[in-house]
Formats: C-alpha cells, sequence, structure tokens
C-alpha cells in the first residue's frame, strides 16, 4: 500500500490520539498550575478555597488582592477562583445557586438581595457598614478631548455618542443614572428639570452594554464619544493601555460598594475580607484607582489618573445616596420596574 | 471563443475575489496580530494557568461528548437502519434536530431543566449533591447537544447501503449480536464513523454560546472557561492574549478540515463517484435531513439501481430548450 | 430458500412477513427494542425535554405572557434584524455559491485545490474566533482602513462569513455529476451559453441551491458568536440570539424562553422544508 495512503488511513486515528496526548499534557500541566496558587507552607487556612462572586469591574484590584494575601501567613495555601460580572446578574447567579464565599458588588441592593439565606444579616454591621471601596462618577472622553466636553450639560448636545451600561443588569448603570439626574439638583434644579435632564440624556445614548466593564470595552473598540463610567475604572483602562482621557465632572456622585462572605463560606474568606479591608488591601484598592472608604487612609502615586500624585480630587458638589434617602428608597423610586423615574423615561426614549 | 474565455475569467475573478476579500484576508489579518507581539507573548498567552486548565477542560469535554455521540450515533444508526417500528422516520428527524438549534437556544433549555433552583429535574438532583449547571457535566451536555447528531449522519447512509447481507450470512451461521457488530458492521461502518468523529471533535472544541451559558464563566481553582471562552473573556475584559489562543484554535479547524479534505478524496478515488458533500456533514447548525430520510427512502423503495441523489436530480429535462 | 433475503428479490410474501422485510429490516426483539428505549431515553434527555422545557417556560405567563414578551419593541427590532439579515445572506450565497460551485468544477487553475478547502475554514471555525476574526479587520483598529462596527453591513458580512460552503457544497455534487451531453446539444442547436445555463443547467441546480439557501438561512438566524463582538453594542445590532442571551443574563426566563421559542419555530420550519426539497429532488427524472 502506498504510503500516502496509509497516512490518510490513519489520519483520524492519529488526530483522536493527539487530542488524548493534548489532555493527558494538559492534565500533567494543571498539577504545575495550582503552584502559582498555592505555596508550600502551611498556613492556617491552607487547602482551603474562596470563590470570589464580584461585579465587572474590580477584576483588576481582586486579582492583585490575591496575588498580596497568598503571601501573608493568614493566605497561604489558599486556593481562589473568580467570576466577575454585571452587578445585578452576578447577585443573581449566586441567589441561583452559583457556589459563592466572598461577594461584592457595585451596590447595595445587590448584597441585600442574598440576605438572609446567603448573607448573613450582620454584614454591614462592621465599621464601614459594610462597604470595602469608593468612588465617584466620571465621564470618560476620546483621547485629546476632541468634544471638549467639560460636564454634563455637554452631553446632550446634539450628536453626542454617550456609552453608559443597561440598569437592569448593571449596578454601574444605576450610578451614572443616579450622577446624571442629580446634577441639575445639585446646581438648584428642580426635579421636573432633572427628569428632562434624564431625558435628553437618553437620547444620546447609543449603546447600553450589560455591566460597566463591557461597557468599557465596548467604548475602547470604537463605540460612542463619551462613557459614563467610575473613576477606577477610567483609571483601570488607562493603567492598561487604553486611549482615553477622563472628566471628574462639578457634580458628581457618590459611589460605594459592598463586600462580605456568604453563610456557607470558609474561615479564608474571612481572613481574606478582613485583609482587604485592612491598611495593606485598602493601599491595593487605591493603586488601582478606587478611593479608599477610609478618609485618611494615605494614598501613594496611582498610574493612570489625571494627576498620578493627586489621584483623587474632591468634587465640588458631590451627592450620596443618603442625600436622597437610601438604596431602598431609592431603588423604587428610580429603577422600579414598572413604575421608577428612570424606567419610564427609559421607555420613552426607546 | 474570445468571449467564452473572457466571460470564464470574470468569473473566476470574482469567485477568487469573493473567498480571498471573506476568508484569506482576515485569516491573515489574525495572524499578523498573533504574531506581532512576538514568541514570549505567544507563549505567555497559551501556558498561563488559566489557559492550562482552559485546555484541560475543552480536551475533557471534547472526549466525553464524542464518545457519547459515538456510542449513541452508532446505535441509533443501527436501530434506524436495521429495524422497523412504529415512530421510525420521526425518531430519525428528531435526532437531526440539534443542528439547527441556535446556541443560545441549547444553553437555555438545559438551564431551564438542569438549572438547581428552578430546573425541573435540577432543582431534585441538586439536593441530592448533584451539581450540573455551572459544573462539567452541564457543559458536556451543552456540547453533547450541539454535536449529536454529526457521528449518526455518517454511518447512517453507510449502514443503510452495506453489511445487510453479510449480517444476516452470519446471523444463520450462529454468530451472536455482539460478534456480528464487532466482526462485521464495525469495519464497515469504521471509515464513516472515524469520519464523524473527526466532524464531531471539531464541534466540540470550538462550541462557545452553549457552553456560555451552562457554565457561569468561572475562572480560578473551580475555572468552567473552555478555550472559546476564554478568548471571549480575554477580548471582554481588555486583557492580552485572546489573539494567540484564537490562533491555535484556528490551526485545530484547519488540520481537521484538511483531514477531513483528504479523507473525502480517498473515498472520491475509491468510488468513482460524486464527492459527498464535503461540508454537508460539518452542517453544524442547520438541519439536512438527506442522508438519514433518504437512506429511509431507498431502503423502502428497494431501489438499488438510484444511489445517488445527484444522478436522480439530473435526468435531462426534455422540455429545457424550449 | 433460507431466511437470507437479497434486497431487490422479493420473497414469497408469507416468507418476508416472517422476520425481515424486503430491505432487511426486522422487528424489534428483546435486546433491540431495549437499546431503542435507551436511545429515546437519552434523546429526550439531552434533546427533547430541554426544548420543551423552553417552549414551557415561553408560555409560562399563558398566550397573554407569551405575546407581551414577544412584541416587546427591543424584541421586535431584534427579530426584524435577524430575519433581514438572515435572508440577505441566504441569497447572497445563493449566487455566489453557484458561482463557486461552477468555478470549483469546471474551471482549472493553479491553486484550485487550495482554494477549496479554503472554503471550508470559516464555518468550521469557534464562532467566537470567527467574531474575533471579524472584530480584527472590520473594527476600529481596522488595518485595511474599513470600518464597519455596530454597523448591519457588518452583522451581513459576519453571516457571510460563517455561512460560506452552504451554497457551494450543496451544488458542487450535482453540478460535477451533470450530464454534459444535453449542454452540448443545446450549444450544437444554437442556444447562447448563457441560454444554456438559464434553461438547461439552473432548473436542474435549483433545488440544491434552494437547500443550500436555506442551510444558510437556518445557521444565520440562530448565529451568536461571531456576530457578537462586531456588533459594537449598539441595539441596532442585536440579533435574536443576543437578545435572548441578555434575557438570560438578568434572569428573565419567560421573555428569553419567549424569543427561543420563535427561533425553534423558525428551525422546525427549516427542517420540514429542506425535508420536502430533498425528497423532491430524489423524486426528479
Amino acid at each position: 500500500m502506498k504510503p500516502w495512503r496509509l497516512w490518510r488511513r490513519g489520519a483520524p486515528l492519529i488526530a483522536a490520539g493527539a487530542a488524548l496526548a493534548l489532555a493527558v499534557t494538559a492534565c500533567g500541566g494543571s498539577d504545575d498550575s495550582s503552584d502559582a496558587g498555592a505555596s508550600s507552607g502551611a498556613g492556617p487556612n491552607a487547602g482551603q478555597s474562596v470563590a470570589i462572586v464580584g461585579y465587572s469591574v474590580p477584576k483588576p484590584v481582586y486579582d492583585a488582592l490575591q496575588d498580596a494575601f497568598l503571601k501573608t501567613d493568614a493566605g497561604k495555601g489558599v486556593k481562589f477562583s473568580e467570576t466577575f460580572g454585571a452587578s445585578g446578574t452576578e447577585s443573581k447567579a449566586v441567589a441561583s445557586g452559583q457556589k459563592a464565599d466572598f461577594v461584592t458588588f457595585s451596590l447595595d441592593p445587590d448584597m441585600t438581595r442574598l440576605v438572609p439565606k446567603f448573607v448573613a444579616e450582620s454584614w454591614n454591621s462592621d465599621s464601614t457598614r459594610g462597604q470595602i471601596s469608593n468612588s465617584v462618577v466620571v465621564i470618560a472622553v476620546r483621547k485629546g478631548n476632541p468634544l471638549h466636553i467639560t460636564g454634563w450639560d455637554d452631553l446632550i448636545k446634539p450628536g453626542v455618542k454617550i456609552v453608559t451600561p443597561d440598569p437592569a443588569s448593571s449596578g454601574s448603570a444605576k450610578w451614572n443614572i443616579l450622577a446624571a439626574y442629580t446634577h441639575t439638583l445639585a446646581e438648584g434644579g428642580t426635579d421636573a428639570q432633572a427628569q428632562d435632564y434624564l431625558t435628553s440624556f437618553f437620547k444620546n445614548v447609543v449603546s447600553k452594554p450589560a455591566s460597566g466593564a463591557d461597557a468599557t470595552t465596548t467604548f475602547t473598540q470604537g463605540t460612542g464619544d463619551v462613557l459614563i463610567s467610575y473613576e477606577n475604572e477610567a483609571i483601570g483602562a488607562k493603567q492598561k493601555g487604553v486611549d482615553l482621557d477622563y472628566v471628574i465632572p462639578k457634580e458628581s456622585f457618590l459611589i460605594e460598594n459592598p463586600a462580605a462572605i456568604t453563610v456557607s463560606s470558609s474561615a479564608a474568606a474571612k481572613a481574606f475580607l478582613a485583609y482587604a479591608k485592612s491598611d495593606e488591601g485598602q493601599a491595593i484598592f487605591a493603586s488601582k484607582g478606587f478611593r479608599p472608604t477610609d478618609k485618611n487612609a494615605t494614598i501613594g502615586t496611582v498610574q493612570g489618573a489625571n494627576d498620578p500624585s493627586k489621584p483623587f480630587p474632591t468634587v465640588e458638589k458631590l451627592t450620596t445616596i443618603t442625600d436622597l434617602g437610601g438604596w431602598s428608597k431609592v431603588n423604587k423610586e428610580f429603577f422600579d420596574a414598572d413604575n421608577g423615574i428612570v424606567t419610564k423615561i427609559e421607555n420613552a426614549s426607546g | 471563443m474570445d468571449s467564452r474565455r473572457s466571460t470564464q475569467l470574470i468569473r473566476r475573478t470574482i469567485a477568487l475575489l469573493y473567498v480571498g476579500v471573506l476568508v484569506l484576508v482576515p485569516l491573515v489579518v489574525v495572524t499578523w496580530k498573533t504574531v506581532s507581539p512576538g514568541p514570549s507573548a505567544f507563549w505567555k498567552a497559551i501556558s498561563s494557568d488559566q489557559a492550562v486548565t482552559a485546555f484541560r477542560l475543552t480536551a475533557e469535554i471534547a472526549l466525553a461528548s464524542v464518545a457519547l455521540n459515538a456510542v449513541f450515533g452508532v446505535g441509533l444508526g443501527l436501530l434506524i437502519t436495521r429495524y422497523r417500528f412504529p415512530g421510525r422516520r420521526l425518531l430519525s428527524a428528531l435526532a437531526d434536530l440539534p443542528l439547527s438549534v441556535s446556541p443560545i437556544v441549547v444553553g437555555l433549555a438545559l438551564v431551564l431543566v438542569y438549572g438547581p433552583v428552578d430546573g425541573w429535574f435540577g432543582s431534585t438532583l441538586d439536593s441530592a449533591g448533584i451539581k450540573i449547571i455551572f459544573s462539567l457535566p452541564g457543559m458536556i451536555l451543552a456540547t453533547t447537544f450541539v454535536s449529536f447528531p454529526l457521528v449518526l449522519r455518517e454511518v447512517v447512509p453507510v449502514l443503510a447501503e452495506e453489511g445487510i447481507e453479510q449480517e444476516q450470512a452470519a446471523r444463520v451461521l450462529g454468530a451472536s449480536a455482539w460478534q456480528r457488530f464487532l466482526r462485521i458492521t464495525l469495519p464497515i461502518i469504521r471509515p464513516a464513523l472515524l469520519y464523524g468523529i473527526v466532524l464531531s471533535l471539531a464541534r466540540s472544541i470550538g462550541e462557545y454560546g452553549a457552553v456560555l451559558v451552562v457554565s457561569g464563566n468561572v475562572s480560578g481553582a473551580d475555572q468552567t472557561q473552555t478555550v472559546p471562552l476564554l478568548v471571549g473573556e480575554r477580548v471582554q475584559q481588555l486583557e492580552p492574549g485572546a489573539f494567540q489562543l484564537a490562533f491555535l484554535l484556528i490551526v485545530v479547524t484547519v488540520l481537521v478540515i484538511v483531514l477531513v479534505f483528504l479523507r473525502r478524496r480517498e473515498n472520491e478515488s475509491k468510488h468513482s463517484e460524486p464527492p459527498a458533500v464535503v461540508l454537508d456533514d460539518l452542517a453544524l447548525s442547520a438541519a439536512d435531513p438527506a442522508p438519514t430520510a433518504l437512506a429511509l427512502d431507498r431502503a423502502a423503495s428497494n431501489d438499488a439501481a438510484s444511489n445517488d441523489v445527484a444522478l436522480d436530480s439530473v435526468a435531462p429535462n426534455k422540455g429545457g430548450l424550449r | 430458500m433460507s431466511t437470507v433475503v437479497e434486497p431487490a428479490t422479493a420473497a414469497s410474501p408469507a416468507r418476508t412477513r416472517a422476520a425481515r422485510d424486503a430491505s432487511g429490516a426486522a422487528r424489534l426483539g428483546a435486546g433491540s427494542g431495549l437499546g431503542l428505549g435507551v436511545a429515546v431515553l437519552w434523546l429526550s434527555l439531552l434533546v427533547l425535554i430541554p426544548l420543551a422545557a423552553v417552549v414551557s417556560r415561553g408560555f409560562s405567563g399563558g398566550w397573554s405572557g407569551f405575546w407581551d414578551n414577544i412584541t416587546d419593541p427591543s424584541a421586535v427590532r431584534a427579530l426584524r434584524l435577524t430575519v433581514v439579515s438572515s435572508l440577505l445572506v441566504a441569497a447572497i450565497n445563493a449566487v455566489m455559491g453557484t458561482l463557486l460551485a461552477w468555478v470549483l468544477v469546471r474551471d482549472t487553475f493553479p491553486g484550485k485545490r487550495l482554494v477549496d478547502v479554503i472554503i471550508d475554514i470559516p464555518f468550521a471555525l469557534p464562532t467566537i474566533v470567527a467574531g474575533l476574526v471579524l472584530l480584527a479587520v472590520y473594527g476600529t483598529d481596522s488595518p485595511v482602513g474599513i470600518h464597519l462596527l455596530g454597523t448591519q453591513r457588518a452583522i451581513v458580512l459576519g453571516l457571510l462569513f460563517v455561512t460560506l460552503p452552504f451554497s457551494v457544497r450543496a451544488v458542487q455534487p450535482v453540478l460535477m455529476a451533470l450530464d454534459r451531453e444535453v449542454e452540448q446539444a443545446a450549444a450544437c442547436l444554437g442556444a447562447s451559453p448563457f441560454t444554456t445555463f438559464r434553461r438547461v443547467v439552473l432548473p436542474l441546480l435549483l433545488p440544491a441551491i434552494a437547500s443550500g439557501a436555506t442551510l444558510a438561512f437556518a445557521r444565520a438566524m440562530g448565529e451568536y458568536g461571531s456576530v457578537l463582538l462586531i456588533s459594537g453594542g449598539l441595539s441596532r445590532t442585536k440579533v435574536s440570539s443576543m437578545y435572548a442571551y441578555q434575557k438570560i443574563e438578568n434572569f428573565d426566563f419567560p421573555a428569553a424562553a419567549a424569543t427561543a421559542t420563535v427561533l425553534l419555530a423558525v428551525s422546525l420550519l427549516v427542517i420540514v422544508g429542506l425535508d420536502q426539497l430533498q425528497r423532491a429532488a430524489a423524486r426528479r427524472g
């Protein structure tokens, strides 16, 4: 039989064999891979696993936190797994059975959804009320700010294409919308004027991606003129080398992100949460562009910030969720699926 | 004559341009984007823990899925071609159904049945500690679903045409069913079976949408990201290394196609009849009941002469010239 | 004389009724019956029950709930985009596929075999890789200067990419088996090449062209991974599969299932249509 005929006969077998070999090699490889996650020491939490479920934008900071935590005594030998996505989506996923030991969301309602079945009622009874990081809403623009955006009112000019996530799934979206809405109030306007602003705002929205991180990706890949996002996400994007600038408007909203451990979590998860809230952990948050929850924390230089030596300038008029009466009230008033102010405006603008 | 030459050239040019622009240019661009960051970036992209785990997961899922589809493909093929029972034709049509279902619908369907909270079976299974959705079994189910008929469609035409007499002869001579299968049927279907396995393997390695929905997209210690899912994540998270992984997948795809192509050319020279459609069989998201339905038709009508659809449909149309 | 019956031989009626019919197929025995049971069980658990669950959840709010979900403006917009794009893709495939098949069968040039192989690539690629490939060429960083991010043209382009071989591969075998004598006779009688094509060849190719176009349509309707990235996140480029995924992400299963039910109905229609086409083709002549 001619050699090439033999080859053709055997080719499918070779393909199957190659696949098998790949599997075996990969199996061998994965044993090595766990070394990166575990060091040889025997810490008190060695061998335990922590499943992190988080909203979409803090992946870089949690990667850094994991690396640092694994070097500590409490963190030696701990195995991490993670999944990040839109805040609302991830919260509902945990409520539907996705495994989680450490959860962090963009806003409190996504956390309270899990109380008490998955997260203990006492989750926010500590000194920071369960919050782990802060930020403010900023307007990201193309490099060089070609449209000369200076604040919220520039956004409703005709032809400005806005990218902001979808409030149905994204936490970032809700912060953005609240900031857009309350900036009018902060300047002395009425609720009616704020609603008018929001209507014009939504007319200019061209894309509503599912999450904050998706919105950044959509903007980076070329859609839209401006991106409304967290300050930390704008800084994070610049750290990743994305070509954008960001403007901190005169009026903005204080973003507060909660974090907690679940009822079924291990001691390692508890230790990780404590680490994240410690000075060391908060310094890592700051280095990735998050504003620390402790106002007196020392902040080093932050690459990617507009001014790395003064990365977190004070916002002139900062509204907080407390000013509006807390999240339960705000969620119902603004984002209720049938009667929310924002829902109605969104539906009207199609 | 000259105008004929020029029409031929025009046709050729249009065809080549179409294929070139649609396929070649993108492949060249991707190759360039893969190699321009350099070999160390390439190595980093494919050797990270996440990537290695993704390779392992993809291999496990693909092998499980292919094994299941091979077993049930041959089994169903034998049942459909060797036996008569009410609903045989319906079964054959239903078996072809998965090819034309959108991958997102596949994922949703599996979540609705096997999901841990509201799933029809899932809630009971979950309390028994069996996790399907968000876990490996669910991903295997999803991948098996989308590639279900690929082996079946390859072996049915062969089973319908060949081996019946030998099997019956063996039966008369006293061979048991298992012996008949091993000694007679299996060797006859072996080329088609291997071909179907290769197709099924390619499909299983590359599945994205269905696995995305059922897996929960988890990375880290409990990773549920296959290689395609990891490509998707790296793109969405603006992380480097997406092109390198994608490039590997492209290489695997091209290898599979070349294998398939060579196998078809071999069959073509062996049987000296028009080659069956190469990618008819790889019709991943569309139904083509031709092999199974027509096999049934042929078996039923005893028409040994009209062996090939192509010949049937080509009989000259006598009224055509007017 | 024995119970061995050859397919082309009609044995006496009494004998054929015995255990095997004229084609050699037998009635189910105990072992094969069990095998059938197992196979049907597997098919049900894997395919049939899950698809039934989709339809069931789609109608979980009754007909009115289903209708409300289907007539949601975003759902309608997504469905319209999906159907229009898929029809366009089917039409383009019908034309270009026939042309490509013609060139591959009737023409000879260096590299023809390479072209034959290349045609199958985009369709066998993992869909997300196809999507990444498209984004690389037609996104904002386009090295060829074509920027199609977020346009409906990009969606059609993506769908054309993954459905490239459908028509080609359907037409190719028919074209190959064509009896050239009739065409030559037509030429002898004075018909121009175009007339010959139009009146002799094309009618014979039509079933194959139609079947290839139908396959392309079905694939395009359900496609997800390859159009995801190039859509740019805009609502005007959101196809039905993306809409359904968004609903799944928001845990709005009834809405997702309603759209999925519509897509399933289209799939079923396609299967039935294709089956009819293939039977018609087999019966010709």
